[in-house]
């Protein structure tokens, strides 16, 4: 039995429109104008116990209305949702118990209680056994760095601080899945990287499924075997990240120096010319048309070189020609 | 309190205790709130007696005598933050954020989470407040030689039980009306509107503004029915003696009533409002 499934979800919201302006407004006094939006049409798939698997997609895709629906907060106009084999609608204190949520734009610690006693009254929310919870917390505290902030208010906090801490706060009763929506929106490199650290050790060391949105695409190359690319309300591919980046990546770049004076090639056969700037130009090949090899050794042996670099395409640039390709980008 | 209530009290009292001490923080609003209420009562005070002056009719046929009367004022002015004019603007602040989704996350019920924070939010701001006030007009006045306008001691020991008993259920009343502002504020998305309605209804129908006593007559069984009573006027009268034995239980018995009928009402409109509230943006 696969711990989360989800099949055929349907969601759709009404949001209200005005015109702009002051005859916008008065008109919208009389008459309200409404507008449905197909947040979700039809997501299907399954996670196994201890998978870690990141959810990407533009804007508006539909990846947060999803993690919604799982967590219990957001109810389905039409499909099933069964985590552990239970509908989380059915007994919604029971199943929210097991499952740790971190909205990344959203805060769940007390703006203006201190780290400690926000985490303390969490404890005393979902009634965990102050001994375990000490050693939670105390584990918790230690791995995510959170030593110096505990007496701090949480409004005091940096944005990469609030974000440890409510990761922390996340997972103080041990829950058996974990919701991470954005969960590095807005942070630095170090904490960044603190964040992805620990949730690679919280899926392997303590077997927690995890589900996880972000825009950024470092996050699931660090993390995430498995990748669902979410469009439009729709399952665009759902694969290992090895395969999606096969599939879309098949191009690779090579950026040329030429020694100064030499005069740049207008042509190498084999590659496209993507740029040229001064002496530096810019190739894109397709490894499986010519080998990168025999590409540097044709350009070598017929202009001056002065340095080659080999690039993969940045991940950025092959979602976005995912999204492209399936036009799914945000309207 | 057994040990299985105590667990399923838990994260109530929690929330109570966190919101109670974090209030308690915030000091300068609290004597501010209390030099603001000292004004106000000073000036009520001196109205109560021109107005009990000037006619010797109404001292004599009032329901109320003027020392009475100015008792009334200090009592009033130090349990004014029982008046529900707002709901919790953290309440407010987690329904424009979008962090109330949070709320509906915890394996509790969300209503007497909610309950129990708002309740740790007015007691926060009630306390000091009454102690205060106690201070500046029980004690202060009488030693500056101002007895004639001091703060009474209640009418008896028991007269004086009873209205802690009242002051406690005014407290759960005061709480069940803030949280159907909480949840007027949750369907509406906004929290102003809504405050802005509620300050002068609130402000008179408790008897606040004036002892009910003294609104005209043919009022009387109406304003002294209604919820808002039992904010002010019912443990104001059991304070002094006006209501004793079986009238102090009706009292109580009222303010109860009121409790049950507001909680069962903001239990509903809380669990239409949940299902139906979409939390914003991705």
């Amino acid at each position: 039995m696969p711990h989360i499934l989800v099949d055929r979800l349907l969601k759709t919201y009404r949001i209200s429109e005005r015109d702009p302006g002051v005859m916008g407004a008065l008109r919208g006094l009389v008459h309200r104008r409404h507008r449905t939006v197909e947040a979700l049409s039809g997501v299907s798939f399954a996670l196994e116990r201890g998978e870690l698997l990141g959810f990407i997609g533009p804007n508006g895709a539909g990846k947060s209305t999803t993690i919604k629906i799982l967590a219990g907060i957001l109810r389905p106009d039409g499909g099933r949702v069964e985590i552990d084999g239970h509908d989380p609608f059915q007994d919604r204190e029971r199943h929210v118990a097991r499952i740790g949520v971190v909205f990344g734009q959203r805060t769940q610690l007390w703006w203006d209680l201190p780290v400690g006693d926000g985490f303390d009254l969490l404890r005393d929310i979902y009634r965990v056994d102050p001994q375990r919870y000490r050693r939670t917390r105390d584990e918790l505290v230690a791995l995510l760095n959170l030593e110096r902030v505990l007496d701090q208010p949480v409004r005091q906090l940096s944005l990469g601080q609030r974000m440890r801490a409510e990761i922390a706060a996340a997972l103080l009763h041990e829950p058996e899945i974990l919701f991470l929506d954005e969960p590095t929106i807005g942070l630095d490199a170090p904490s960044k990287l603190a964040v992805r650290d620990f949730v690679r050790r919280a899926n392997r060391e303590r077997g927690t499924t995890v589900l996880l949105t972000t825009h950024d695409m470092h996050d699931i190359e660090a993390l995430a075997r498995r990748v669902i690319v979410i469009g439009h309300g729709r399952v665009l591919a759902d694969s290992p990240i090895e395969a999606l980046r096969a599939q879309v990546m098949a191009e690779r770049r090579l950026v040329v120096d030429f020694a100064q004076g030499a005069a740049l090639p207008t042509q190498v056969p084999g590659a496209t010319v993507h740029a040229r700037d001064g002496q530096t130009l810019v190739l894109d090949f397709d490894p499986a048309v010519t080998t990168a090899p025999a590409l540097i050794a044709r350009i070598a042996a017929a202009h001056p070189v002065e340095d080659l670099r080999l690039e993969g395409l940045a991940i950025e640039a092959v979602i976005a020609r995912f999204y492209a390709l399936h036009g799914a980008a945000e309207a | 309190m057994s040990r299985g209530l105590r667990a399923a009290m838990r994260p109530y009292i929690a929330a109570f205790a966190s919101r109670f001490l974090q209030m308690l923080q915030y000091r300068t609003a609290a004597l501010a709130g209390f030099a603001t209420q000292c004004w106000w009562g000073g000036i009520k005070v001196m109205v109560f007696a021109a107005f009990y002056g000037g006619t010797a009719v109404a001292g004599a046929s009032s329901p109320m005598s003027l020392a009475q009367a100015i008792t009334y004022t200090w009592l009033a002015q130090g349990m004014l933050v029982l008046m529900p004019w707002m709901g919790d603007p953290e309440v407010g602040q987690a329904v424009r954020t979008g962090a109330v989704a949070y709320d509906r996350l915890r394996p509790v019920d969300a209503y007497a989470l909610w309950f129990a924070r708002s309740a740790g939010w007015i007691a926060a701001r009630l306390l000091p407040r009454v102690a205060l006030m106690a201070a500046f007009a029980a004690v202060a006045l009488p030693l500056a030689g101002l007895g004639d306008w001091a703060w009474q001691l209640p009418a008896s020991v028991a007269a004086g039980a009873a209205f802690l008993l009242s002051a406690g259920l005014a407290l759960l009343l005061s709480t069940a009306m803030v949280m159907l502002l909480n949840v007027a504020a949750t369907a509406a998305l906004n929290e102003r509107g809504i405050n802005a309605v509620a300050t002068p209804v609130v402000i008179v129908l408790s008897g606040n503004l004036l002892p009910l006593a003294l609104l005209p007559d043919a009022w009387q069984t109406a304003l002294r029915v209604q919820p808002l009573a039992g904010l002010m006027d019912i443990p104001a009268r059991l304070y002094f003696g006006q209501l004793s034995g079986w009238h102090a239980a009706g009292g109580l018995g009222l303010q109860c009533f009121w409790i049950a009928v507001l909680v069962a009402l903001g239990r509903l409109a809380m669990g239409r409002t949940m299902r139906n509230l979409q939390v914003q943006g991705g």
